[in-house]
């Protein structure tokens, strides 16, 4: 290319040309590559897989825990006891975040049993610390979990622990509370989850 | 075995038309628009109304339709009526198996039916169903003999018989024509109907390949760009190539 | 900035042949400076071959080699992959112009002579990539698993079968199983997406090594290294071919590029040729389409394997058929022995040479058109006159490229 230059003194003329044939070329590039990247994003399918959820909850007794699937995690939908709503309150001391002030959850779950309905948690089944699902032990003071345990969820990989608001404890790996999904109720006993927007059903 | 191999094998070179449904029956052309958005929403219904119940379309989803201009609401209003969900694809409750029994051969899934037949046989095949009592249906069709499927839209078109006619063919001798004659007529016009079945034809043409409209539009895009590049790369070309003697 | 390039440059030197490289191929690998039009196709194979490549990686991504869900995961990729459809429809659209222009270039070599000495080698390495470009065309068509994916699977596995006594146990080997099924699919994926691609890169490296050694022919068939400049032994007639003809080669795709695009976005199926009808009909093992003819660029040996109508020898119709069509691909790696003319390039060759070749391309059109038809006894017929003209051209030309009135051939290319 030097002796090209060398021999030639090249003219302004193929300067600009060869300037202007790489910028096309260069648009031309990253044209072409564009299709083959977006074609490695979600597809269709995928979007379909991540759209809202509808659950029916009529069958759902008090205590019972449902587990749902949407976008390819376990949401767990869970009917508090009396009982149960009664233990959240004498936890907080024992929380690293008692009051949600992490965005852990929308602003209509941002209150004490972090639920729309009191006696209904939605929540993700994921473990904030590495992605496990954590594990229903609604037994108080089992053997394994000391005396002090009033029910709520144990991450068998690394022994997080969440209370029954999904709530974590002080002191253990994960970080912060369960993720509550947008959901809202489509009538009394269908639970929308993945959308606050009753026309997204 | 060997001889079922050997039998399949001149089968592949001995194409067999005369048995395949494809009696050579002069098409008509189509009257379709794929960038008429209204006669292809009103095709979309008439889809989901007639073909949806026994033929599926596996490979389309539904809130693909917006394609068509419809939003999502209307598309879960106005077409899905199984409790489905827009992302669905577009399958049907009906089992093979039954399928079989009840028609004889599965009804053909439609989402590249139009790949495979063209847009003018299924216009043809559509306006072309006669009463034939000879039939397990009750009906036959010109362009496809012995079709499994029963006439779905009759009362729309109404009931037609088939006419065997003598015709001139002007050079002195005679040869016979099928004719179609309305015996019983439908809820619509032979005008009316015909424009019906060119909507439900210019969807199955658009569901056979939804990317199309977009595929044009880049296509015309791309072409305008590489004609570009073409004047330059010449003049670059032609820059380095004045040197050479 | 110069001199840092420079000083990178010479780094990579030390550890790496570039720049010597980059001269050898590139800026000092001396072409002849009378290319025209027919000298196009070899880069723009090239091209092509990237463009298989990788729009069949990003294929791969999404396709299922299962029988019971490839043809759903090609309508997939159609559907719901985000530009599937446009790497498909480049992929197969790449497929059929991979032929037409490998075809051109080898239309090229006939007409100047290229395969004769020194390039005998560089003919039979080019052979064998058209022969590998064939599997991979094979292999690659049986994957959408559509109707003509299966049947025209089926006809190649019952050609094995009909190999006396060896048939039936290499087309269970082939196949994996009794007959055409999943596993057959599965295997050739394997064969279509590594080991023939990979055979196939090899090749055309091997090919274009080759090339640089012995050098381009040209349209006058002469030797460009004869004519050497005494001061810097560069050949008088050849010019870099950096920046020339890169410089003409990229204006050659570009124009490529209008018609590849034109094809990809206004007619894909190219009226049935590219993608054929019955190929959106899933594989039914029971009942073949009404008409079935292999892709465009198969048909004119498709011709040749039905136009064996009659026993001979002691050798029936069906294997004759299958010789033919064997045949009529294998003699053309016997080119460079066949022709015995004093001259390479059509240019200066006689009239026999001329009216042979002519009629050879007549016969391949005649021959793929009648491939597509559905045959009768008037097509068969024609089928077998042009079989025998095809044949002919090769059997015949050591005896008329011989005694063909050849015109002297020039000292210097000519414009």
């Amino acid at each position: 290319m030097e002796d090209i230059d060398k021999k030639n003194e090249m003219s302004g003329r193929r300067r600009f040309l060869i300037t202007a044939t790489s910028v096309a070329g260069g648009i031309a590039g990253v044209a072409w590559a564009t299709p083959f990247i977006m074609s490695m994003f979600p597809s269709e399918r995928a979007k379909a897989a991540g759209a809202p959820v509808e659950v029916d909850i009529s069958k759902l007794e008090p205590g019972m825990l449902l587990m749902v699937e949407y976008r390819g995690k376990v949401v767990w939908v869970l009917n508090r006891t009396s009982e149960m709503l009664a233990t959240l309150s004498k936890l907080n001391d024992q929380l690293a975040d008692p009051k949600s002030e992490k965005e852990q959850q929308p602003e209509y779950a941002q209150n004490p049993t972090r639920s729309i309905r009191p006696e209904i948690l939605v929540t993700t089944g994921v473990c904030t610390h590495l992605g496990c699902s954590p594990v229903f032990r609604k037994e108080i003071a089992p053997v394994d979990l000391g005396s002090d345990w009033l029910g709520g969820f144990f991450c068998p990989c690394h022994g997080s622990k969440f209370d029954l608001a999904g709530r974590v404890y002080k002191n253990v790996p994960a970080p912060t509370n369960l993720l509550v999904p947008p959901h809202t109720y489509l009538s009394e006993n269908i639970l929308l989850i993945g959308s606050e927007k009753k026309e997204e059903a | 075995m060997r001889g079922i191999r050997v039998l399949l094998f001149f089968l592949c070179l001995v194409p067999l038309t005369a048995f395949a449904g494809g009696s050579r029956v002069t098409l008509d052309q189509a009257p379709i628009q794929y960038t008429d958005t209204l006669s292809l929403q009103r095709g979309a219904k008439i889809f989901v109304n007639y073909c949806l119940t026994c033929h599926s379309a596996n490979y389309m989803r539904y809130n693909r339709l917006r394609d068509l201009g419809l939003s999502k609401k209307q598309i879960k209003d106005n077409l899905i009526f199984t409790g489905k969900k827009p992302g669905d694809l577009m399958k049907i409750a009906m089992k093979e198996k039954e399928a079989q029994k009840w028609f004889g051969v599965v009804p053909p899934d439609l989402s590249v039916i139009a790949r495979s037949r063209g847009a003018d046989w299924l216009y043809t095949y559509l306006r072309q169903f006669y009463r034939d009592e000879s039939t397990t249906t009750g009906w036959n069709n010109l362009v496809f003999d012995k079709a499994a499927m029963p006439h779905v839209l009759y009362e729309l078109q109404g009931e037609q018989l088939l006419r065997l006619e003598m015709v001139d063919d002007g050079h002195g001798g005679k040869h016979e024509v099928k004719k179609l004659v309305l015996n019983k007529p439908g809820l619509l016009s032979k005008t009316e109907y015909d424009m019906y079945v060119a909507d439900l034809v210019n969807y199955l043409v658009y569901l056979g390949e939804p990317a199309a409209t977009y595929r044009v539009q880049l296509g015309i895009i791309v072409m305008l760009f590489l004609f570009g590049m073409l004047g330059l790369t010449y003049a670059l070309k032609h820059d380095f190539w004045r040197e050479v003697h | 900035m110069g001199k840092r390039l420079n000083s990178i440059v010479k780094w990579i030197d030390e550890r790496f042949p570039l720049t010597s490289n980059w001269k050898a191929h590139l800026t000092e690998y001396y072409a002849p400076k009378n290319f025209n039009f027919w000298y196009y196709f070899g880069s723009l194979a090239m091209l092509v071959l990237v463009n298989q490549l990788l729009t069949g990686i990003f294929l791969t991504m999404n396709y299922k080699p299962d029988a019971s869900m490839a043809f759903a995961s090609v309508e997939y990729i159609m559907r719901d992959v985000d530009f599937g459809w446009l790497i498909r429809y480049m992929h197969s659209t790449g497929a059929s112009m991979f032929f037409v222009v490998v075809y051109l270039h080898m239309f090229r070599g006939m007409m100047y002579g290229s395969y004769r000495k020194p390039r005998e080698l560089l003919w039979l390495i080019g052979s064998g990539i058209f022969f590998v470009l064939m599997m991979l065309a094979f292999t690659g068509y049986i994957l959408p698993w559509g109707q003509m994916s299966y049947w025209g699977a089926m006809v190649i596995i019952n050609m094995i079968m009909a190999i006396p006594v060896i048939g039936e146990p290499l087309s269970n080997l082939i196949l994996g199983d009794f007959t055409l099924s999943d596993a057959a699919l599965n295997r050739f994926f394997a064969y279509h997406v590594v080991t023939l691609p990979v055979l196939l890169v090899t090749l055309v490296v091997v090919h274009v090594i080759a090339l640089h050694e012995v050098g381009s022919n040209n349209p006058d068939g002469i030797e460009i290294k004869a004519n050497r400049d005494p001061k810097t032994n560069i050949p008088v007639d050849g010019i870099p071919f950096h920046p020339y003809y890169t410089v003409k080669d990229i204006f050659g795709v570009v124009v490529f590029l209008i018609l590849f695009c034109g094809i990809i976005f206004f007619a894909p199926e190219m009226g049935g040729y590219f993608l054929e009808y019955n190929n959106f009909i899933p594989a039914n093992t029971l009942q073949t389409p009404d008409h079935i003819a292999p892709v465009w660029y198969f048909t004119p040996y498709y011709s040749m394997l039905r136009a064996a109508t009659v026993n001979f020898l002691w050798i029936d119709a069906k294997l004759w058929g299958i010789i033919l069509m064997g045949g009529s691909v294998a003699i053309i790696c016997l080119l460079p022995w066949l022709d015995r003319s004093p001259v390479k390039s059509i240019r200066y060759k006689g009239p026999y040479f001329k009216t042979a070749l002519t009629l050879f391309v007549i016969s391949v059109f005649v021959l793929g058109w009648l491939g597509t038809k559905t045959p009768t006894p008037l097509y068969t017929l024609l089928a077998q006159i042009f079989t025998v003209i095809y044949f002919a051209f090769f059997i015949l030309m050591p005896w008329y490229s011989k005694i063909d009135k050849c015109k002297p051939e020039p000292k210097r290319v000519t414009k």
